[in-house]
């Protein structure tokens, strides 16, 4: 019986090594990385798949998170070819850290800021005004420090004079897609997050108001100055600026730049 | 300073009530299980062991199901009391304490099954009552195992990350403890903030290790003695 169970792992073993040889060899084929900022998700899943098809032998790996959590990634030597943040100020900074190549940066989109609420909720939230309102008690942000949507936001309500207000209220998240997974599912009365993340979850929440008060919300990109594949990465950057990949964009709802 | 002793405080409290919850649930049931004959025992063990090598985002998106707004507890909690444990410090609780029940769970079956059952038969011979048996003769011969299974528990609930982000999010000074911290400052390339943080979690736990050792000696060194 003991001597069956050891054969039969060390069977199991085999065949994992076998399988992990393999994937070896797959990876043999080009591969470009991509951080993105997290409300790209969509739009840039099917821009690599795009590009991926167009040019056999390449296969483009995104990696999706708040933009300031892909800015360290990149400062501490992840292998990356492309960044997109999803502001100025991150690529700001990572050009300041000579992180980037800064000729090849180029701003390739932009995005407006809203306020969504989950659809059916019966707290009549019509402003952020509103939110001051005593039975709003949980408004989802995301963090200021890692992201953007968050600055935005921050910005926004500042100019407002609400920041100090509703601050006791905030949830702050980790990306912008938690803030809007947060108001999907009711966990919270309120979030702010981008134009596009609230398209593509139209069943469950509701714009009620776009703000205003903000820098204009555009998404810069630019090769990533450590990369090895500095003419795919261009060429990346080259298709996201064409007329194909600016249609995927805008399917998704972001604006021209 | 603050920055750093605000996560411990809550990360100290966090771990207390959720080690003190799962010491009272999985001692409870290592009992039932560890004496009980019923069917399916074997799968109730099984049950109550899951945490323990599930994956803690899976175990979060359960409490999530369940205790979130709109899930099946969370929502007739909200709906009866207008409470709701998402995003509060009791929240994170609920998930270390699912996190680390298994810990205490598993340590203190095996020592109820280790007792021998003759001296409690003993003792009810002598007039003692069952929970008299329990508190007297059963708990006390397996104190050790359930001891050292707790302890565990308590690490296992200080450095609680996953289910926690999930349930209780990642609110600074209300439901950010030291593992949460600890990634917020490097997430956010604050790399000072970091290293302090990490080097005030290896200080308490090796702290904890220590006396919690010492703990285990002298209650051996006492049931030698007697």
């Amino acid at each position: 019986m003991k001597r069956k169970l050891i054969v039969g792992f060390m069977m199991v073993l085999a065949v994992t090594g076998i399988f992990l040889v393999k994937a070896g060899k797959a990876v043999a084929e080009q591969e470009l990385i991509v951080s993105a900022a997290a409300s790209l998700t969509n739009a840039f899943q099917e821009i690599g798949e795009k590009f991926s098809s167009a040019n056999p032998g390449t296969k483009v790996v995104p990696n999706f998170a708040a933009s300031g959590a892909l800015l360290q990634q990149i400062e501490k030597g992840a292998p990356v070819d492309v960044f997109a943040p999803a502001d100025q100020k991150t690529m700001d900074q990572a050009d300041e850290k000579k992180l980037i190549l800064p000729e090849t940066r180029k701003n390739f989109v932009s995005n407006g800021l809203v306020l969504v609420i989950p659809l059916g909720s019966k707290i009549p939230i019509k402003s952020p005004q509103d939110l001051a309102a005593k039975e709003v008690t949980k408004v989802a942000l995301g963090n200021p420090d890692t992201v953007p949507a968050g600055r935005y936001t921050q910005e926004a309500l500042t100019n407002e004079g609400l920041w100090e207000k509703l601050s006791p209220k905030f949830i702050p998240a980790d990306s912008v897609r938690q803030v809007l997974d947060y108001v999907s599912r009711g966990e919270v009365d309120a979030g702010f997050v981008f134009a596009t993340d609230a398209a593509i979850a139209r069943d469950k929440v509701q714009v009620v108001a776009t703000l205003e008060k903000h820098k204009p919300i555009l998404y810069p990109v630019a090769v990533v100055a450590a990369t090895e594949k500095k003419d795919l990465a261009q060429r990346f950057i080259d298709f996201v600026l064409s007329r194909e990949g600016q249609e995927i964009l805008s399917k998704y709802g972001f604006g021209k730049p | 300073m603050s920055k750093s002793l605000i996560p411990l405080l809550l990360t100290l409290k966090v771990a207390g009530f959720a080690t003190l919850a799962a010491f009272l649930i999985g001692v409870a049931f290592a009992f039932l299980l560890a004496r009980a004959r019923f069917p399916g025992k074997e799968w109730a063990d099984a049950l109550l062991t899951l945490p323990l090598v599930m994956p803690p985002t899976v175990l979060g998106y359960y409490l999530i199901v369940v205790f979130g707004r709109k899930g099946w507890i969370g929502q007739w909690l909200y709906d009866a009391f207008g409470v709701t444990l998402m995003f509060t410090w009791q929240g994170a609780v609920l998930a270390s304490t699912v996190v680390s029940l298994p810990l205490v769970f598993k340590a203190a079956r095996s020592a109820f099954e280790g007792v021998d059952p003759n001296l409690e038969r003993a003792a009810r011979t002598l007039g003692l009552s069952e929970v008299g048996v329990f508190s007297r003769v059963s708990l006390p011969l397996a104190w050790r195992g359930i001891m050292a299974g707790t302890m565990l528990a308590f690490a296992r609930a200080m450095g609680e990350f996953g289910a926690t982000l999930m349930v209780a999010g990642n609110l600074p000074g209300k439901t950010q403890t030291l593992s949460l911290a600890v990634y917020d400052a490097v997430q956010a390339g604050n790399d000072r903030l970091a290293m302090t943080l990490v080097l005030i979690t290896s200080l308490v736990c090796m702290v904890i290790l220590v006396f919690s050792g010492k703990i285990l000696k002298t209650q051996y060194l006492k049931e030698v003695d007697r």
